[in-house]
């Protein structure tokens, strides 16, 4: 393993460390009050940080295949909560198809086709599919539905595996790989939604969106920003080829991203009229739930740090 | 039904790999399930686990809701006229599904009990699963309940029946089509419905058993913290009703 990456994964064990300290401190003082939520959703940390350990020790294909996986499980939590028409049944079997050709093309690193071949090709390749199945009746909501899904959890996601395609760059501490910039970001996001969450938490007042999610605030989105910003450009000399201005402006971007994938996420299951996307991440809800914020981030850092790096 | 214990013991093997690399694959990775009250399924038979029918995969999800040791002990019944009319894939059935046969109709041409196997599985104690529905129907919506399962139920009054409703395989594999699409499926495990003397009273009970089930399951779950919810009751109606449209 990366020398760097060694010591992060360090690092994520001992924030989660800290984490379930504190939380079993909570319930040892405040027995009165039910902390099962917060114990779920650290035990659920645990697990992800191991697999991202587990995507990143090894092989890239490891963590390709494993991101495959997790755009598949998106789109099918997505796809089970959008009402879709009983004809398209064989249309949705193209649009899963699209996964691993998508991933394919990551894995070819032909960037070109990567870029273009779901905001085009399969774009127009899914409403043909539909006119040959015949059923016109709510034929624009389910063609933008079933793209929208794939544009999210399948393109979206999909540039946190290109990451690891790009070739070597120069750094402050050595060469930077594809694999410090996806630990780079993931852990920006996810640091980013856990500040926003606690710091709204400590000094929420102002509602920032009270019809899509109540529980932001201006408080907890400014605690973030400055939150992640910091660490970003903490973080950088280590894990990106960031200059101190660019690893600030890649804070603000995580940050502010990160905040908007979420409420529009938060939005859809409110239109769809769900809280949770799922229940495969207890304390989280669904795959869905924790991959909102990336819907963004992955692609604006992916294409912030190839204008200005590559 | 095999007599000698090696035979027993090489069709529980054969129905373990059928689990193995066909049911968990489908059914976990391919679908993806969310259970509410697991804990209700019957731990030791004899029991007799009702379901709703409408699709090819009902039976695979319901088979990997049981702990996989005590699979082989689980016996879904299944129409005769469909499933044994090849050979070799009667054998299959038998084998790596570990049906019962059911000869539809049966009782009407004058044939023997239509039940006898079901009948036999259940002084074995072992836990029987049926669709009383007898057949797939439309995608996502419940049709007549046979009496079948009256009768069965008055030969053992004090076997439980419990109901399941799963939601969402009519949308993955519904009748005809033959590709199963990936959909997530949801899964709801009712209290034991009661035995009554009255047929028709015994299947309206049941009836309303799988409609409160439906409840719980078809429409998206209701809010279980704090976060305001106001629309979302209406958005789910709504929601279901496009679904099944």
């Amino acid at each position: 393993m990366h020398g760097i990456l060694a010591y992060a994964f360090g690092g994520i064990l001992a924030l989660l460390v800290v984490a379930s300290a504190v939380t079993a401190l909570l319930i040892r003082r405040q027995p009165e009050r039910s902390y099962t939520s917060v114990k779920l959703r650290i035990q659920t940390w645990w697990w992800l940080a191991g697999l991202l350990f587990l995507a990143l020790s090894f092989d890239p294909l490891v963590a390709l295949g494993l991101t495959a996986f997790v755009s598949y499980l998106g789109f099918k939590e997505f796809v089970s909560l959008v009402p879709t028409r009983p004809a398209d049944n064989p249309t949705l079997l193209l649009a899963y198809l699209a996964i691993p050709v998508q991933y394919l093309w990551v894995h070819m690193a032909w960037y070109g086709m990567f870029i273009i071949f779901i905001p085009v090709y399969v774009f127009l390749l899914l409403p043909l599919r539909m006119v040959v199945a015949g059923e016109t009746r709510g034929f624009l909501r389910a063609a933008g539905t079933l793209h929208w899904g794939l544009m999210t959890t399948v393109f979206s996601i999909s540039h946190l595996a290109y990451l690891l395609a790009l070739p070597e760059h120069a750094g402050a501490h050595g060469p930077v790989r594809g694999e410090l910039l996806v630990f780079y970001l993931l852990v920006l996001t996810q640091l980013n939604d856990v500040a926003q969450f606690l710091w709204g938490k400590l000094l929420g007042r102002r509602a920032i969106a009270p019809r899509v999610s109540p529980n932001k605030t201006l408080e907890g989105l400014l605690g973030g920003i400055l939150t992640t910003t910091l660490l970003a450009w903490l973080l950088a000399p280590w894990l990106t080829p960031f200059s101190a201005r660019d690893a600030v402006l890649a804070g603000l971007l995580i940050s502010l991203c990160g905040f908007t994938g979420d409420v529009v996420i938060s939005a859809i299951k409110r239109d769809i009229g769900v809280k949770d996307s799922g229940r495969l991440l207890p304390g989280h809800g669904g795959a869905l739930d924790r991959l909102d914020s990336l819907t963004y981030t992955a692609p604006l850092f992916f294409h912030f740090i190839y204008y200005f790096y590559y | 039904m095999p007599t000698t214990p090696l035979l027993k013991a090489g069709q529980a093997v054969l129905r373990w790999l059928f689990m193995l690399f066909v049911a968990y694959p489908l059914v976990l990775l391919g679908l993806g399930l969310r259970v509410r009250h697991r804990e209700r399924l019957p731990a030791q038979g004899p029991a007799i686990v009702v379901a709703n029918h409408n699709s090819h995969l009902d039976f695979m999800v319901l088979l990997s809701l049981f702990p996989f040791l005590s699979v082989p002990r689980v016996r879904p019944a299944a129409a005769a006229d469909y499933f044994c009319k090849v050979k070799w894939f009667e054998w299959l059935a038998r084998n790596f599904v570990g049906i019962l046969p059911i000869v539809r109709g049966g009782a009407q041409k004058g044939e023997a009990d239509p039940l006898s196997a079901c009948y036999r599985a259940l002084e074995a104690g072992q836990i029987l699963l049926i669709f009383p529905e007898g057949t797939r129907g439309q995608p996502e919506q419940l049709a007549e309940l046979k009496p079948g399962i009256w009768h069965l139920a008055r030969r053992f009054p004090e076997v439980p029946i419990v109901p399941v409703f799963m939601h969402g395989l009519g949308r993955a594999l519904p009748r005809g089509s033959f590709v199963p699409v990936p959909f997530q499926v949801k899964v709801a495990v009712g209290q034991p419905v009661p035995l009554l003397p009255d047929k028709a009273d015994f299947l309206v009970s049941l009836r309303n058993a799988f409609e409160y089930l439906r409840g719980k399951v078809a429409p998206p779950a209701p809010a279980e913290e704090d976060e305001d919810q106001s629309g979302a009751e209406e958005k789910s109606e709504e929601f279901t009703k496009n679904v099944s449209c």
